[in-house]
């Protein structure tokens, strides 16, 4: 199979971004020798810029779509290119821009990488343009770094490059905390680093030893193969496994024992005796089991670490909701000025489509405002004079003027964020069970190695002290500790190739122990956007012939509703368009008057009366031209095609479903009777959310709860587990727990599923290893166990450990009994079609 | 035997290079993406490296 293949080529789908291709409509280019049609005039200009400049492979390689482009035209528009031009200012670029030796140097995190190619295609178009010496693109964390001459290219010109290939680029200025994951992260390569080299060269030497200690060997040789095999564990002990007594320390000191405590007793008191011993020429090493351990230990530590940055964009999450420059007024003239330089008191105009920079109050101009990143809701909200609004959230309508009353830490936006720290602080911790087993088993090792050198000491006081150590090595709970890490990684890894990203080591036990999964509804349920869902034709005039009429006029507006009509396509135009605020269009197509919206403004135009509307709930439009009622349309927010049956599943697997939501519509009645949830709370607010999850957490519940918009993160940071839909804020899922990737909801079910059968791994390697030391401890503590038995035994129990968590790469299969899946797929069918 | 005596102090000169090394890549960002490395080498954006004639047994292979 090529690489071709894996991306679906079907003709009515748009080559580039896999939207489908509005009828009619007419978008082709030609990309490697076949002409390929795309959905709209931006997907178009993008295809054409990348094969213009000769990188059409990327169609080739590629394993995903391309995120639809932001861009609506092959040139960039103005306001976009001025917007871009602020970044040339000096004083903005000082904040990001480097000076080295080669040049200037930037890092801009790129937004709609969804695949390798786009790395591939992003680093040779970059490298295309002049003046750039080096372009490097991670996939990672989605950061560009470019190293160019701005003398010859400026800024703002490298930036509206990558917006002409359908990417979005803002510059990366990262903060203190990322700083530091990205500090952690390469000191922790590095100690694995150190720990590998260590551990194969000791084991080399260790070869010799045991080779003989079988076959007989020289003293003096034996003696110098110690030195050696010090001076390298001596790095490994010191260097590598430092970590470990770091935290061990600190877990004595809160009096709290956890596994940290018997590693790092087993490391530093093996690897101490056999400094004496090496030194004094006496008793035996375990430099060898020692480094081994160490390795082991910090292999486990690093891929969960990875699997924990792995969502660690939150640096610009805050600054990316937020417009990069607003447009002040100045004694009647408008300037563009960088946002984070506005002021209290400031009048700032925004027109419609833009970002409201921060809190302020209308004080010219009314309109809507959208706030769906806010309260998830998507109908615009309607702004008069004197009204308050919310830096964040967008206007929808007119342009309007406002006096800024807040910026910074002061803003609603920033509220929020603070309430999100305060509900993580205080979440309940997942207890976790290998804590649980280290508590005892810690006492018990400690016990037994003192009753053990104790009785040797009043039998043969030479040998008490090698005998007791070697219960500490034996004994050394390397499978233990290796027990739930091994699993948590193997069940990490097969979810995230789900499409279920783990972001906290903690996550798969308390998925496994839910007793209880929230969902809210926009955007998580539902599609959280409005699509058309049926057309009532009320004269003569066809169906698609008043689809085309509407979208004709629905083009000229940016309101949710009329995009609903923007993947239909317009063969007419219509000129003379007026829109009024909050009531619909009114344009001229063909000379004839038409008017569409609110229906007793729509049945103006014809000075007839609104026809009564339809049963089913919804939102009506009713569309008019001079000569009476044309048709009606329904929008409507979509239920999710995978939810009903994902509900139903979750619900077999014994987890109760509810919905907790801001809407308070008659629409939360209607999609929680679709989806079978029989509890449902409505028109909360964000503190009201998180108050209600507590009260059911203080009740003894386990919550998974499942959202997406900004008013839902003081939620998810409370409860015990949060996942975030993939199509979320930044800022949201950074701080949840688990992201939905491709927002497909049946994966939660694979995610319990598989959860619950981590658990059982966890408890099988926890009872093997437990079993393993209980085998050996008595070995050990009558003087049978030689180091290389030791060394042979711990290798021996950390693979069967190592092996067992292996089984957790497949996902368990939902029983069949509980899923008929042939009803299942035409549930799905239905679905789509209503 | 007792060239045990250089051989192993040679051997942990050297991994004591080996160290040296791996620090070096880890401090220039190296690590940094584990991803997209295993994947340009799929990319087959070296047309103009490959000489004419090998070129056309390519495409008869691909035919």
């Amino acid at each position: 199979m090529t690489a071709s293949s894996t991306v679906q080529e079907q003709d009515d789908n748009c080559y580039h971004c896999g939207l489908s291709v509005p009828k009619g409509s007419d978008y082709q280019t030609i990309i490697n020798g076949k002409s390929r049609s795309m959905c709209c005039p931006g997907c178009l200009a993008v295809a054409q810029t990348i094969v213009d400049s000769g990188l059409d492979n990327y169609y080739k390689h590629r394993t995903d779509n391309a995120q639809a482009p932001e861009i609506r035209s092959e040139e960039l528009s103005d306001a976009l290119l001025l917007e871009l031009s602020l970044y040339d200012d000096d004083s903005v670029k000082q904040g990001f821009v480097r000076n080295t030796d080669e040049g200037d140097e930037a890092t801009l995190v790129i937004e709609g990488i969804t695949c390798a190619a786009c790395v591939w295609l992003l680093e040779n178009h970059i490298s295309g343009i002049p003046g750039v010496s080096k372009a490097n693109v991670n996939l990672t964390n989605h950061r560009a770094r470019i190293t160019w001459d701005s003398d010859v290219t400026p800024l703002s010109d490298l930036l509206a490059q990558i917006y002409r290939i359908g990417y979005q680029a803002h510059p990366y200025t990262p903060d203190k905390e990322e700083q530091l994951l990205e500090q952690e992260k390469k000191r922790a390569t590095r100690r694995l680093g150190v720990a590998g080299i260590g551990m194969m060269q000791t084991m080399m030497l260790a070869v010799a030893l045991y080779g003989g200690a079988l076959q007989g060997i020289e003293n003096q040789y034996v003696t110098f193969i110690r030195w050696a095999s010090m001076v390298i564990a001596t790095p490994v002990v010191l260097y590598s496994a430092k970590p470990f007594i770091v935290a061990a320390f600190r877990d004595i000191k809160t009096r709290h024992l956890t596994m940290d405590v018997p590693v790092s007793i087993a490391i530093y008191g093996a690897y101490f005796a056999s400094v004496w011993a090496t030194i004094t020429n006496s008793g035996e090493v375990y430099f060898d089991s020692v480094t081994m351990f160490s390795f082991f230990l910090l292999v486990g530590r690093y891929l969960e670490m990875i699997a924990r940055h792995r969502t660690g964009r939150a640096g610009n999450a805050l600054l990316n909701l937020l417009p990069a420059s607003a447009v002040k007024m100045i004694d009647g003239n408008e300037q563009l000025i960088p946002a984070n330089e506005l002021k209290t008191g400031d009048v700032v105009l925004i027109k419609p489509g833009h970002t409201i920079p921060a809190d302020g109050m209308i004080i010219s101009g009314s309109s809507s405002v959208d706030e769906s990143a806010l309260t998830g809701e998507y109908l615009p909200i309607r702004k008069e004079c004197e009204d308050k609004v919310v830096g964040g959230t967008i206007n929808v309508e007119n342009p309007i003027q406002i006096r800024i009353t807040e910026v910074g830490n002061e803003t609603q936006l920033s509220a929020i964020v603070r309430l999100l720290e305060r509900a993580q602080e205080e979440k309940p911790q997942a207890a976790q069970l290998a804590d649980k087993v280290a508590s005892y088993f810690v006492a018990a090792v400690l016990l037994t190695a003192c009753g053990v050198g104790f009785g040797w000491w009043i039998v043969e006081p030479a040998h008490a002290f090698w005998i007791t150590l070697s219960v500490l090595v034996v004994t050394c709970p390397c499978a233990l500790s290796l027990a739930t890490p091994t699993a948590l990684t193997a069940a990490t890894g097969t979810l995230r190739q789900n499409g279920l990203l783990i972001t906290r080591g903690h996550v798969l036990e308390s998925l496994a122990n839910a007793t209880h999964i929230i969902f809210d509804k926009t955007g998580t349920l539902t599609e959280g956007n409005l699509s058309l869902q049926e057309v009532i034709p009320l004269s003569s005039l066809d169906q698609d012939h008043c689809i085309q009429i509407a979208a004709a006029l629905e083009k000229h507006s940016e309101h949710p509703i009329a995009r609903a009509f923007h993947e239909q396509s317009a063969d007419k135009s219509a000129i003379d368009i007026q829109a009024e605020l909050g009531q619909g269009l009114q344009g001229k197509i063909d000379g004839t008057q038409f008017r569409i919206g609110k229906p007793e403004y729509a049945a103006k135009i014809s000075s007839t009366t609104a026809p009564p509307l339809p049963q089913v709930s919804g939102q009506w439009l009713l569309l008019c031209s001079e000569s009476g009622p044309l048709a009606w349309f329904r929008l409507n927010d979509q239920i999710r095609r995978e939810a009903a049956e994902a509900i139903a599943s979750l619900q077999n697997l014994g987890l109760k479903c509810e919905m907790l939501t801001g809407d308070n519509s008659s629409a939360v009645a209607e999609v929680a009777s679709r989806l079978g949830i029989s509890d449902c709370v409505s028109g909360v607010s964000p503190a009201e959310k998180l108050e209600y999850v507590n009260q059911l957490q203080g009740q003894g519940a386990q919550i998974i709860m499942v959202g997406d918009g900004i008013n839902d993160i003081p939620v998810l940071a409370g409860a015990q587990t949060s996942i975030a839909m993939g199509t979320a804020t930044d800022l949201a899922k950074t701080n949840a727990d688990g992201v939905l990737v491709q927002h497909d909801l049946l994966r939660l079910v694979d995610g319990v599923l598989l959860a619950r059968k981590t658990k059982s791994v966890i408890r099988q390697n926890l009872g093997w290893s437990l079993c393993y030391n209980l085998l050996a401890l008595p070995l050990a503590a009558f003087g049978f166990i030689a180091p290389y038995m030791a060394a042979l035994g711990m290798s021996a129990s950390s693979l069967v450990v190592v092996g067992n968590a292996m089984r957790l790469n497949r996902i368990p299969k939902n029983k069949p009994a509980t899923k008929p899946t042939n009803t299942a797929s035409t549930d799905l069918n239905t679905d789509s079609v209503v | 035997m007792d060239i045990i005596f250089l051989l192993i102090p040679i051997a942990i000169i050297l991994a004591g290079c080996a160290i040296w090394g791996f620090f070096w890549c880890v401090n220039n960002g190296q690590y940094d993406d584990l991803e997209s490395p295993a994947h340009s080498i799929l990319f087959e954006d070296d047309e103009d490296l490959i000489p004419d004639d090998a070129k056309v047994a390519e495409s008869d292979k691909n035919d």
